[in-house]
Formats: structure tokens, sequence, C-alpha cells
């Protein structure tokens, strides 16, 4: 039994659940007003994000701006498909998740057809990749969606509305989160293999584009319920607790699931020293990649998740300044730390938009980007390794195997093979 | 054969060739670091590569693992070409390398240096590893058991957990040869092992590679500067000087070749 107690998942799992039932109760209770619900909705949402950008940056080694890029590609994507749903339109939904699955299947296909070959051109492969995209998407606009738009439409509203409702908002995040995924796929086929540097400046560009599109979604795209730079209004408000509550979960544990395998001992590999760990078999661009699609995927689900709290979406949300917000988080809570990030994410979102706003004086938000850089520069002098360090809580930290007991058949063998010493 | 010495004997003549290298040329820029670099090994042989500081002996390996594509020349290991193959996927081919200024993942254990580099060799993907299959966790248990088998055998079992770059020199040397151990490969590049040992270090590292010789049945190729070992344990030596090979045979041979000796020690040394 204490053995039992003592298992870390046990002990996260009892404090997870426990959380979940007091906000709960507390906002059943209508102690926990609206405004500070959104709050820790908000915090939960910027931390999923903060998290992946953890995955690229703090971990994977890549320093990516990119991160808000695809956040608001999750937001966006995932709000036009409830948004289209209550008008009785369930195209957005149809082509995005039929989009999504046809892409990956095309994408699948040309990587698999690539692989036959040694020493391809990135050039090509981000082109056959990209063509397999469109093609996709194409597709699911062109037949998927005509052919059972309306019958599926029909299918999911003869559940009963709740359950639909339900349904519809699980494909939309799905939907946001794979799309962002996709998007990042493609970007970083032919970003990735440059270094460092230049990958953290194509991803600003990226995210510059996004925001411009953005400005523009009822002009150069052909979107009008985005409404451009007006920003979207009439999204319907569906994220509550458990969704926050669960998507969070769900993230924490992909990555922490991730990070403790040989996969995410590839990952740090990277970090640590590129040449040393392509030395040693290991395949750092699919390594950077992956990681650079898992953060991005993560991003889009909080995208999704913070549209449908807010209910309106603004292109300047997604803009150049705030988009620094996630890489401020992981610098303070510690590059490398899931802890520090999920900490400081929190923080940062009940500190800036719950406390200050709130308490002090008018006018005090436009101190706000004076005092950001001077508390960065100040943590910058005195804890450049950020709040948490690379510390992890139990759960969250890598498991130290046991060294191991009896003496190895090489040992038996030949003794003094173990005894030659430094 | 070219490339190879020709009194080495009709036994190891007739094994199977593992690493041929033709013709090699390397240019940085307008400087010529290699120059028509030719070397043959045998399956099972350990050959030494010598020459002075800047002769061009790590570029060679460098050209071998792909970290740069030769001007000109032919690599083939066990009769597949290597030129344009990244450096990864000629790692999973059977050659592991370790570095001659070492190259630790600095911040991770000891045992993750070791399993980072099974990971070709993890059998298990994505999703395994996210929902914890019972793939997952069999395949882990058995990588950590050969890991922690591997360094067993180079004294390591006891720092298992400790992080990489706090070992002492000796130490990390051996990680490097442990870690290269694990991709589990049939040809082994040694840069510099002995780097910055003293004499009873070398004559430790002599002995440790003779045994994962035997016990991993290795090619070993190794670039050294430390006469005491060379001299030692290699079958045969090329000796390299301004990218070109000065003189090539067994170590009692190369020790009294005059041209090698005036490599080494300038023309004065001679006369």
């Amino acid at each position: 039994m204490r053995q039992f107690l003592r298992n870390t998942n046990v002990t996260f799992l009892a404090g997870a659940g426990l959380v979940f039932i007091i906000v709960q109760a507390l906002i059943n209770l209508g102690i926990l007003n609206p405004y500070w619900q959104g709050v820790i909705f908000w915090g939960a949402a910027i931390t999923m994000v903060s998290l992946g950008l953890n995955l690229i940056y703090g971990f994977n080694g890549q320093f990516s701006l990119g991160q808000y890029g695809f956040y608001a590609i999750g937001a966006y994507a995932s709000a036009d498909i409830t948004y289209r749903w209550v008008r009785n339109d369930p195209s957005a939904l149809v082509v995005v998740i039929f989009g999504s699955i046809l892409a990956l299947i095309f994408m699948l296909g040309v990587n698999a057809f690539l692989r036959r070959f040694y020493g391809v051109f990135t050039p090509t492969k981000f082109l056959l990749n990209f063509l397999a995209a469109v093609l996709g998407f194409f597709l699911a606009v062109r037949f998927v969606n005509p052919a059972i738009g309306q019958s599926l439409y029909q299918a999911l509203n003869g559940l009963p509305s709740g359950i639909s409702q339900q349904i519809v908002f699980f494909l939309a995040l799905v939907g946001g989160a794979t799309l962002a995924g996709i998007v990042s796929y493609l970007l970083g086929i032919p970003v990735l293999e440059l270094g460092s540097d230049y990958f953290g400046i194509a991803t600003l560009g990226f995210t510059i584009i996004v925001k411009v599109l953005l400005d523009n979604t009822d002009t150069i795209l052909p979107f009008p319920e985005m409404k451009g730079a007006r920003g979207m209004v009439g999204i319907p408000k569906w994220t509550t607790w458990p969704w926050v509550f669960f998507s969070f979960i769900a993230v924490v544990l992909v990555m922490r699931n991730l990070l403790h395998s040989s996969t995410g001992r590839a990952i740090l590999s990277v970090r640590e020293d590129e040449r040393a760990a392509e030395l040693m078999g290991i395949d750092t661009t699919s390594q950077k990649i992956m990681a650079f699609v898992v953060g991005s995927v993560f991003a889009g689900l909080a995208g999704g998740i913070r549209a449908h709290d807010l209910a309106f979406l603004h292109p300047t949300t997604f803009g150049f300044l705030p988009s620094f917000n996630p890489l401020i988080i992981i610098v303070f809570g510690g590059l490398g730390s899931m802890t520090g990030t999920i900490i400081t994410g929190f923080f940062w979102i009940f500190l800036l938009e719950g406390v200050l706003r709130l308490y002090l004086p008018e006018g005090f938000e436009t101190w706000r980007f004076v005092i950001y850089p001077i508390v960065l520069l100040l943590m910058m002098l005195l804890r450049p390794q950020g709040l948490m360090g690379r510390y992890e809580i139990a759960f969250l930290r890598r498991p130290l195997p046991p060294p191991k007991k009896e003496p190895s058949l090489a040992q038996k063998l030949i003794p003094e093979a173990g005894e030659v010493k430094a | 054969m070219k490339g190879r010495p020709e009194n080495l004997g009709p036994e190891v003549e007739a094994r199977p060739v593992i690493l041929e290298i033709e013709g090699l040329t390397h240019y940085f820029d307008s400087l010529r670091a290699v120059h028509d670099f030719s070397v043959t090994i045998k399956e099972g042989e350990l050959v030494g590569l010598i020459g002075p500081n800047g002769a061009g002996k790590t570029t060679v390996f460098n050209l071998i693992t792909g970290v740069y594509r030769p001007t000109a020349g032919s690599i083939r290991y066990e009769g597949a070409p290597l030129i344009g193959l990244p450096s990864h996927e000629i790692i999973q081919m059977g050659i592991a390398r370790t570095f001659q200024n070492i190259r630790l993942f600095a911040n991770l254990t000891v045992l993750d240096n070791v399993l980072i580099a099974y990971h070709p060799h993890s059998g298990y993907g994505l999703t395994d590893a996210i929902f914890r299959s019972r793939r997952f966790r069999e395949r882990e248990r058995v990588m950590i058991e050969q890991s922690q088998e591997l360094l067993e055998i180079f004294g390591l079992a006891d720092r298992q957990n400790d992080v990489a770059g706090g070992l002492p020199y000796g130490l990390q040397r051996r990680l490097e040869i442990a870690r290269a151990l694990a991709t589990q490969p049939r040809l082994l590049l040694l840069d510099e092992p002995a780097a910055g040992m003293n004499p009873q270090e070398i004559d430790q590292l002599m002995e440790l590679i003779r045994f994962i010789r035997d016990r991993f049945q290795l090619t070993i190729f190794l670039v050294e500067h430390r006469m005491r070992l060379v001299m030692n344990i290699c079958e045969w030596i090329t000796v390299m000087d301004f990218g070109e090979i000065i003189a090539r045979g067994k170590p009692e041979e190369v020790r009294s070749n005059p041209q090698v000796i005036e490599a080494y020690l300038g023309r004065q040394a001679i006369r």
C-alpha cells in the first residue's frame, strides 16, 4: 500500500483529480466568477503553447518564434468549424477533418516513395509534400464535402444536441491541431535543415505571414466570416473546465511520455550536440521536424481552446509582440523544464491578466511593456537558467534506472575486463 | 591489392574486404586536405593511421562518416558506396566512430549517452511511446539491460546515473567508445583514443581495444598520435603527411622508414 502511494503516477493523478474537482466545485458554487475562470482557461492555453515551444527550443534546441502562428492557425481553424456548424453549414468541419486525413495519407505515401531514394534534394521533398497536402484539401473541398456534408450534418444533428455539440467541438479541436501540425511539417522540411539561427528568423517570418493573412481573411482569402482585421465574432462559447483540463493533461502526458522514450532521448541529443547525434546514427533532421510538429500540434490545440473561451478572435492577438509571450514564459520557467513552464505559464496570466489588470490603477497596461523587459533582464542577470533550471517534479522527471545487481556475462567470462579502471 | 602492404600473409588476404577507399581527395576551398588516399581494410584487422598534426587524418574519418563530401574518390563499405549518404545512414550500416575532442552529450547521464546510440535499434515508434505499450516497456527494458552490460565492460556501471560531463577525462574517453559500440558497428573508427592519457592509461586502453575487438568481432581503424599505442596494437599502419600517404607497412617497417622519421622529426633528425 505504501509502495502504491509512493508511486509518482498515483500521486500525480490524485493531485490532478483533486485540482479538477476543486476548480469544478468553485465554478459550480459561483465562487469563481467568469473573469477568473477565463484567466485559468487562458493560463492553461498559454501553458500548452509554451510547453510546445519548450519541446522545440528547450528540449530540442531549435530557436523558434513561430509558435503563435500555429496557435493562430489552430484558433481560427477550429473557430471556423464551429462558427459554420452552428449556422447549419458543415463544410468547414468536413473539409478540415477529411482534408487533413487525405493530406496525411498522401504525405505518408510521398514519404514512403521518397525513402526508396537516398540523398533526396530538400526542395523536392518539400514540393512533393506540399502538393500532397494541397491535393488532399482540394479533394475534400471539391468531392468529399458535396458528397457527405449534408448527410453528416443530419446524422450528427440527429443526436441529442448536447452530445452533437461535444462531438463537433472535439472534432474542431482535433482539426485545428492537425492543421497546425500539417502546416508545421511543411514549414519544417525546408527550414529545419538550416541551422538554428536561420530557423529562428524563418519562423518569425512565418508568424508575420500568418498575421498578415489573418488581417486579410475576407479580402485575399475566401473566409468572409473571419472578417479580417475587424475580428471574428460569433464563435460559440463552448470551452468548459473539463475540456480545458483534459486537453491540458493530454498535452502534459503526451509530452512526458514522448520525452521519456528513446525518441525523447534522441530529441535531447540533438540539443546537446547535433553533429555527435548524427554520428550516433540518429536522423537529426527528422527528430527536429518531429519535435517541431508535436510542439505545433500543442499550440493548435491550445488555439482551439482559447478561441471557444473568448468567442472572439482578432489578428492582433497573434501579432508580433504577443508572439514573444511563450518564449518569455519558457525562459523564465527554465529551458528544458516542463514543471517550470507549467508554473510560469499559469502564473504569468494570473499575474498580468488577473491581478495586475484588476487591482492596479488605469494606464498600467501600457507600463507592462516597460516592466516585462526589465524583469526579463533581471532574470537573465540573476538566474540565467530560469526559475526551475531543469528541475522536474517526480512525475515528470526522467526515471533513472536502478543499477544492475548481478555481474554480467562479460564480467563472469573475462573478470579482468571489469577491473580496468581509470 | 591496392591500399595495402604486400606482406601481411595469405591468411589475412583471404578475408573479405570491409572498407575500401580509393583515390580519396578533398579540398577545403583551395587547401588540399587529402590527396589520392587509398586504403583497403579486411574484416577483423586493426589498422592504424598516423601522421603529424594537420596531415589530414581526421578529415579522412570525416569523409568516411559523411561529415564532408569528398572532392573525388570512392569509399565502399562491404561493397556499398558511401559517398553522398547522410551520416546517420552510414552509421546505421555498421560504422561507428569516436571523436578526437570528446563529444559526449555532456548534460545527460552516462546511461542516456549509451541509450541514445541505441535509438536506431529501439524497435518502437511514437505511438508506442505515447501510449506506453507493451512493446515500449519490453524494448526499453532490453535496451537498458544491453546498455548496462556495455557500461560494465567499460567499468562505468557504477557511474550510470552520473552526468557525463562530470566524469573524469579518462572515463569520458571510455564512455565515447562505449557509446560508439552501442550503435552496433562492425567497423569502429577511433579518432585519437589515447589523446591526453598517460603511459599507464594507454596500456589499459590497449588492453581494452584488444578486448572489445574480440568480444564484438570488430574491425578497427584508428587515428593516433601516440606511438606507444599504435606500434603495439596495430597490425599494419598507414602514414600520412600533408594529405598524402607516404608509407604503409607493419609497425616495425614503418618505424624504420626514413620518410616517416623525416615527417615526424624533420630533416635534421636524419643526419
